[in-house]
């Protein structure tokens, strides 16, 4: 059996179990033919997708893996950290049971991903050889014979391997170990060749001489640009993802990526996005080859302008949400939402900038604090029951006494959505202190039945 | 405030001049206050300019009242909203009642006041915006004039709310930037009502440094539902009900 899903790893199944043992122990076991051709397609389709959502280099890592460059696309996901858990959580989506990290070299993701105890890890840039040396010598992407014959010398865990005299080795194994070793403490560099996507719209420059000068590159993307956006024109098509790839003399791939809003084809904001991204790509010894792909293209049409005459137009911002989007990732630029729950931590969600405007809105006549605090914080306070305000309340270390309060605001758990809130409600007073400082505070509980809470005091926000 | 004499307006006049910026007599934005209408060169808040605004006592840290009195200074703005912060705890629906709609404030969270800073110029640079509003902690001379200069040539007002992790940090607000006017904003008591409940928030505004004009002090009411600020009906000893609140009161001014 090559591979199991997850019940039948449950059972005590592993791979490598003879079909007609496995048989034996479960009779209901469901079998199906390993098909590695159409392994291969599929990986190859989900290379794509990774391709126009994650970064611009991406391979398939036969048999059961991809591998991604994601250098200098990270951030526009909100980290390195976060982008896996993204992807993560879109393959479950689609019931892909994954594991990802990210490391400095090829070789190192392989055997962690593959053999490392965490399903989702980030390697800090250096610390590979310490990361690895506690995996087996499997994960250095070696045939079965030469892992055996390591066994037969007792080398299991990549440490010890590497601690090893070179000569000998080569000598013994031929050059694999010794070349595997160095691709995956990043020794010798290992070139990934990524997809090419389906139909792309791209242009590519060979240069004669390698480039590397800031101003040159830029100059060659000003003439890579106008070519692209006529493609796209003659397809009535805009660039929401454009990736630059520079080939250097060797053979490694630099690449910028640049995310738009909208669908652009505009030559004078698409030069300008790709130019500032030219500060984070490292030329090298030079660069012999530019590629300009458009990697995810929509649809857009001609719109016609308003005519001021009608309505004063208002001024259009997306090429800024662009530049800002590109500087600190997309995640970052946001607008709130209205979202019809009572509870305030609930009542707003983040959309992103450019998205349709809803109709709904906030209540208005509820007073509602300028800062909302991350998470309540508790506060001693005393106070009447059932539903007086507090007389005074310790927050921070500050004993402040309420001179004047507005309240309650009672608010109740949301029992459509989890059972544990059925019984707990929130009541709402705005305060103010002798000071004129004003808080919002709410009492966990309607101050007369335990169940609706603890009836402990918290600050929740704060008034201007 | 007397007439405006014609001497000192040559004057100025002149200054500006020599200055450069002679072109056009730059637009305001007026408060709807004379008070502070008077008191500010051109009549309110100059747009296409840099200005600065922090909290008063502890409101250095939350800048609840300084994040208010900016979100009504940029509800009265025409276009978008630019918001650049580097820790989230704006409460949406709180701009919303002081007429700043959640459907015109983008937000920008950055990750470092670097980052703060050069969002801010790009959005500052670009013009399409309304206003840009800044959270941050340090400014410096160069950053601030660079700031200036972008505001300038767009048009676009830059409102820096100055806000510190530390309550020690704020003595930096002291530091001299390039920004055209600076705003320390403190609460004030509100007046009792004849009723339980609060009334409507007081604010003590100074106005620290204004760039050919004067410093001053007001105390206004806060926002409303426009943005838009009123004068306080009451003198201050008339709207404390008891000698104790008004010592304490002072207390906070001499700690402020």
């Amino acid at each position: 059996m090559l591979s199991l899903d997850l019940a039948a790893r449950r059972l005590g199944l592993r791979p490598g179990t003879p079909v007609a043992k496995a048989q034996a122990l479960y009779p209901d076991l469901v079998l199906m033919d390993a098909d590695p051709q159409g392994d291969r397609q599929g990986l190859e389709k989900l290379a794509l997708w990774f391709q126009q959502r994650i970064s611009p280099i991406v391979a398939v890592d036969a048999p059961d893996g991809l591998v991604l460059d994601t250098t200098g696309a990270d951030h526009l996901h909100g980290g390195e950290m976060a982008m896996l858990k993204d992807m993560l959580h879109r393959l479950a989506g689609v019931g892909i049971r994954a594991r990802a990290v990210v490391a400095d070299t090829w070789g190192a993701a392989h055997g962690l991903a593959r053999y490392g105890r965490a399903p989702i890890a980030v390697v800090p840039a250096g610390q590979t050889v310490r990361a690895l040396a506690e995996l087996p010598v499997e994960a250095l992407r070696l045939s079965a014979s030469i892992v055996e014959g390591l066994a037969t010398l007792g080398v299991s865990r990549i440490g010890a391997l590497a601690a090893m005299p070179r000569a000998p080795l080569v000598l013994r194994f031929g050059p694999d170990v010794a070349q595997r070793l160095d691709q995956a403490l990043g020794r010798v560099g290992e070139a990934i060749i990524p997809v090419r996507p389906l139909e792309p719209v791209e242009v590519a420059r060979s240069f004669a001489e390698p480039i590397a000068a800031a101003q040159t590159i830029a100059r060659y993307i000003g003439k890579l640009v106008p070519p692209l956006c006529q493609a796209l024109d003659t397809r009535a098509e805009g660039v929401r993802r454009l990736d630059l790839l520079l080939h250097r003399v060797d053979s490694r791939i630099q690449a910028i990526r640049v995310v738009t809003a909208m669908p652009v084809r505009d030559i004078k904001r698409l030069t300008r996005l790709l130019c500032e991204k030219i500060e984070t790509i490292d030329p090298g010894f030079g660069i012999e080859r530019m590629v300009l792909i458009a990697a995810l293209t929509e649809p857009m049409e001609r719109r016609q302008r308003v005519s001021s005459l009608i309505a004063e137009e208002e001024a259009d911002v997306s090429d800024l949400i662009d530049t800002l989007a590109n500087r600190v990732g997309t995640q970052a630029l946001y607008r709130f939402t209205p979202v019809e729950s009572d509870l305030p931590e609930r009542s707003f969600c983040r959309v992103p900038a450019l998205a349709p405007e809803g109709t709904k809105d906030w209540p208005e006549h509820w007073p509602r604090p300028t800062r909302l605090l991350a998470r309540p914080e508790a506060v001693q306070a005393m106070a009447e029951l059932p539903d007086q305000p507090p007389l005074f309340f310790i927050w921070r270390g500050v004993r402040r006494k309420v001179k004047c309060a507005d309240g309650p605001e009672r608010v109740f758990g949301e029992w459509w959505k989890n059972d544990a809130e059925l019984t707990i409600a929130r009541d709402y007073f705005r305060v103010e202190d002798t000071h004129g400082e004003r808080f919002w505070l709410y009492r966990a509980g309607d101050g007369e039945h335990g169940e609706t809470g603890s009836q402990g005091w918290f600050i929740h926000g704060i008034f201007g | 405030m007397s007439a405006p004499r014609p001497a000192l307006e040559a004057l100025r006049e002149q200054i500006s001049r020599l200055e450069g910026h002679n072109r056009l007599r730059r637009p305001t934005l007026p408060f709807g206050v004379p008070e502070i209408d008077s008191r500010l060169p051109g009549g309110g808040l100059v747009l296409g300019a840099l200005h600065e605004v922090a909290g008063g006592g502890s409101d250095a840290l939350h800048s609840a009242a300084a994040g208010q009195f900016c979100a009504g200074i940029a509800a009265r703005t025409r276009g978008k909203v630019l918001w650049i912060v580097t820790r989230q705890d704006v409460f949406a629906p709180a701009l919303k009642q002081v007429g700043l709609s959640a459907r015109r404030v983008i937000y920008v969270e950055a990750g470092t006041d670097t980052d703060v800073l050069a969002c801010f110029e790009e959005g500052l640079r670009h013009g399409g915006l309304g206003t840009v509003v800044a959270e941050v902690a340090r400014l410096s001379m160069t950053a601030s004039r660079r700031l200036q200069l972008a505001a300038e040539t767009s048009g676009v007002l830059g409102i820096a709310i100055r806000r510190w992790r530390r309550q020690s940090n704020a003595a930096d607000f002291g530091q001299p930037t390039a920004s055209l006017t600076r705003w320390r904003v403190s609460v004030l008591p509100s007046v009792s009502l004849p009723v339980a409940g609060v009334g409507r928030a007081r604010w003590r505004l100074e106005l620290i440094r204004a760039r050919a004009g004067e410093c001053a002090d007001f105390e206004v009411e806060a926002c409303d539902a426009q943005g838009r600020l009123a004068p306080c009906r009451l003198a201050l000893s008339a709207a404390l009900a008891d000698g104790s609140d008004q010592e304490e009161a002072g207390q906070r001014r001499a700690r402020a």
